[in-house]
């Protein structure tokens, strides 16, 4: 049979599974909107291609699946780098397919004409350019299989304009094979076995958890390891929800704003297995300094995360899941001896950072920032799917939502995207109906891609939005307060718009609370009115996020409260 | 910690952007590039990539690993530390005085070399050889006078009966 190009397209989506695109019209994707338009897949016009991006993230978070995305090209396509370059840091699956100019003008600087595979070569994780209809299928099936498997990542197809209007035969399709991509997913028993020796033999072991144990959906098989081996737990922001934050082994978030108890026992720990984490610098601190009396297991499967920043005793190549399994089961077989009695002494330890350390504020007349959060968690009984902005909210989401379960917190956790949580929410909210989904929002963040309580409205997303509004780009002034003698170069945003009216303009609902006392009835009714809802929280302005490590500094000097 | 050469033979596919995207990956990653040599192997759809670089231990084991990470990177072998043949071609232009004519001629012959082009005042003398050979025969010839160089950049292969 002979289809065009963009009917291919629609097939090969349909065959991936893909019943959902985020999107935004223009000349060069003319032809593939006219055929989307005759399938059953749903789209979602956003008001801007970074949200279509952030959207198609969220989605995959919160649903497991390929995020994807269709957009024009030129603007359209150059919108979307920072969304790619968001995904691509935290390892999401999505596919963005661009419209190009036809075949014959590229390279002739024609008009909405761009270089987008060029430019998006260093932060997707793979990207293509599809020359000739004959290729597209394959391409595009490609395209799908190396966003989700190994570490999964964002891919681009660029399709001209003829390339999409071109009649080709198009049969059955052979399995996808790639000779040069075969990520390893199964490790090398041996490295287990010596894992099995290092937890014999250790005092005052640590399990420092990443996303990837999120990826790979094994936070089921980590919280077994962990119970089993009675080894504490601390993550990186990409990691919460992958062990329960409420279970008595949890040492709260590590890094520049983890907890007293993560980092000290992190940086006293004899022996620290590291799995699915990257070691970004936000993690570690000072290198040197990291867990340097520890031997040090890390297990992930992008072997260019091992050994990159931190020195290694036992490198593992291999899916978390996977690896996880196989632990647990030679836990299983190996004698540990009395576990709980050896813990003891390691866990009174921690016990006594815990107790000496608290995450602390004091509730006086103005609304604290992490009071909002707490009542947040106690409110929506930590079920709700958070996302979040980037900045001071960001962090006290993280330290004061106790995220209990995997795929419930989705932040820009690399990048540290500014404009991420509202689209974030929109996909999440769409791949879970009936779930709560919650952006927490600082006031600059939130007007970042605030276009997108439209889409929000039109889609009957009834999606939440918690601004706390200190009236500062507040993690920049903490930075400006601690290091540069208060001299608050720019961080006061000068003009805010009225975020009632503004919610309300958009066919949304809008609260305030100006008053402690406002805040628990604020977000009660705010969460249950059934459509989009800004909430808007005036905080204290110069409250700043405890611990602290100074950039650069070793973990286990904080500043604290 | 000391930076060493180190020889990487590549195989990639033979596809538009390839290059682009290794050299990319040096340069967005901040490793270094001494030489770079580019073609086709036997398998039309396949090239090898030669890079020199210079760079300490542990950085040499991410560059590989990053260029493994590549989807168009079919291997990665590094030749140094094992048997290989080393050789980059010159073409040396250098000034030819009657005066300095025997003397150049000497040296061609010494290095088994040749002269491919002779102008009114310049010899242009081609040769072949390891990085040792190039930088012997530039170090006789620039006090008579070099007026260019143009140079291939190493390629290398194993001696290994096995192929990379
Ligand atoms: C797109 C983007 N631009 C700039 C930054 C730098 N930045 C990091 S946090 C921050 C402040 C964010 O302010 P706000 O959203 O009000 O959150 P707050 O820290 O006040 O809670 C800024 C500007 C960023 N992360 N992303
Ligand atoms: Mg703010």
């Amino acid at each position: 049979m002979k289809y065009t190009g963009a009917q291919i397209l629609m097939k090969v989506l349909q065959d991936e599974g893909v019943d959902l695109i985020f999107g935004y019209p223009g000349a060069a994707v003319i032809d593939i909107y006219d055929e989307l338009a005759r399938t059953d897949i749903r789209h979602i016009t956003v008001r801007h291609e970074q949200a279509a991006v952030h959207a198609a993230d969220g989605y995959a978070r919160a649903s497991g699946k390929v995020g994807v995305c269709l957009v024009t090209s030129g603007p359209g396509a150059t919108n979307t780098v920072t969304g790619i370059a968001s995904a691509y840091m935290d390892s999401i699956p999505v596919v963005v397919i661009s419209g190009q100019v036809p075949t014959h003008l590229i390279g002739n600087d024609a008009f909405q004409e761009v270089d987008i595979v060029g430019i998006t070569r260093p932060c997707t994780k793979h990207n293509y350019l599809i020359k000739q209809t004959e290729d597209l299928a394959r391409i595009v099936r490609e395209a799908f299989y190396i966003a989700r498997s190994g570490r999964p990542g964002p891919v681009l197809i660029d399709i001209p304009k003829d390339v999409a209007k071109k009649t080709v035969s198009y049969g059955v399709q052979k399995e996808v094979k790639i000779r040069s991509y075969n990520p390893t997913y199964n490790p090398h028993m041996k490295q287990l076995q010596k894992v099995i020796h290092l937890i014999k033999s250790a005092e005052r072991p640590v399990i420092f958890a990443g996303g990837g144990v999120i990826l790979s959906k094994s936070s089921r098989e980590l919280t077994e390891f962990a119970r089993k081996t009675r080894i504490p737990v601390t993550t990186s922001l990409m990691g919460l929800g992958a062990f329960p934050g409420t279970d008595p082994l949890w040492l709260g978030m590590i890094g520049m704003h983890g907890t007293y108890r993560a980092n000290k026992s992190t940086s006293g720990c004899d022996l620290l297995i590291a799995i699915g984490t990257r070691f970004d610098d936000r993690v570690t601190g000072k290198t040197d300094a990291f867990a340097s009396q520890a031997n040090i297991v890390h297990i992930d499967i992008d072997p260019t995360s091992i050994r990159k920043n931190i020195g290694v005793t036992i490198p593992i190549v291999g899916d978390c899941k996977i690896t996880l399994n196989h632990l647990n089961r030679l836990v299983d077989e190996a004698d540990l001896g009395d576990i709980p009695k050896k813990r003891e002494k390691w866990l009174r330890q921690i016990e006594e950072w815990k107790s000496t350390q608290q995450l602390a504020y004091e509730q006086g007349n103005v609304i604290k920032p992490q009071y909002v959060i707490e009542k947040l968690y106690e409110l929506t009984r930590g079920e709700a799917i958070i996302t979040t902005e980037v900045g001071q909210s960001q962090m006290w989401t993280a330290q004061y939502y106790h995220f209990d379960k995997p795929d419930h917190f989705i932040t820009s956790g690399g990048l540290g995207c500014m404009g991420f949580g509202l689209p974030a929410a929109i996909g999440a909210q769409i791949a879970c109906p009936d779930k709560l989904v919650v952006d927490v929002a600082g006031d600059g963040s939130i007007q970042m891609n605030i276009q997108e309580m439209a889409t929000a409205v039109e889609y009957g997303l009834a999606v939440k939005i918690v601004i706390l509004n200190n009236g500062y780009l507040g993690m920049v002034r903490q930075w400006q307060e601690l290091f540069y003698e208060k001299r608050y170069a720019y961080t006061k945003i000068g003009h805010m718009p009225d975020f009632i009216k503004l919610a309300e303009a958009y066919g949304a609902a809008g609260l305030r609370a100006t008053k402690p006392e406002e805040v628990i009835s604020v977000l009660s009714e705010g969460l249950s009115i059934p459509k989009p809802v800004m909430m808007e929280f005036l905080v204290d302005p110069e409250e700043c996020v405890y611990p602290m490590v100074p950039a650069g500094a070793p973990i286990s000097e904080m500043l604290l409260v | 910690m000391i930076e060493e050469k180190s020889i990487l033979s590549i195989l990639v596919d033979n596809e538009p952007g390839v290059l682009s995207r290794i050299v990319g990956l040096f340069s967005g990653r901040g490793y270094n590039i001494e030489s770079l040599c580019v073609a086709e192997t036997i398998d039309p759809h396949v090239s090898r990539i030669t890079i020199a670089t210079m760079a300490n231990l542990p950085v040499v084991e991410q560059i590989k690993k990053q260029l493994n990470k590549l989807v168009n990177v079919i291997k990665v072998h590094e030749l140094t530390g094992t048997k290989y043949i080393e050789r980059e071609l010159a073409l040396i232009k250098v000034k030819a005085k009657p005066e300095h004519r025997a003397e150049i001629l000497r040296i061609v012959d010494i290095f088994r070399c040749k002269v491919v082009d002779v102008g009114l005042d310049h010899y242009t003398i081609e040769i072949t050889g390891d990085e040792d050979k190039l930088s012997a025969i530039l170090n006789l010839l620039k006090p008579i006078g070099i007026k260019e160089v143009a140079k291939t950049g190493i390629i290398a292969v194993s001696r290994e009966p096995k192929n990379y």
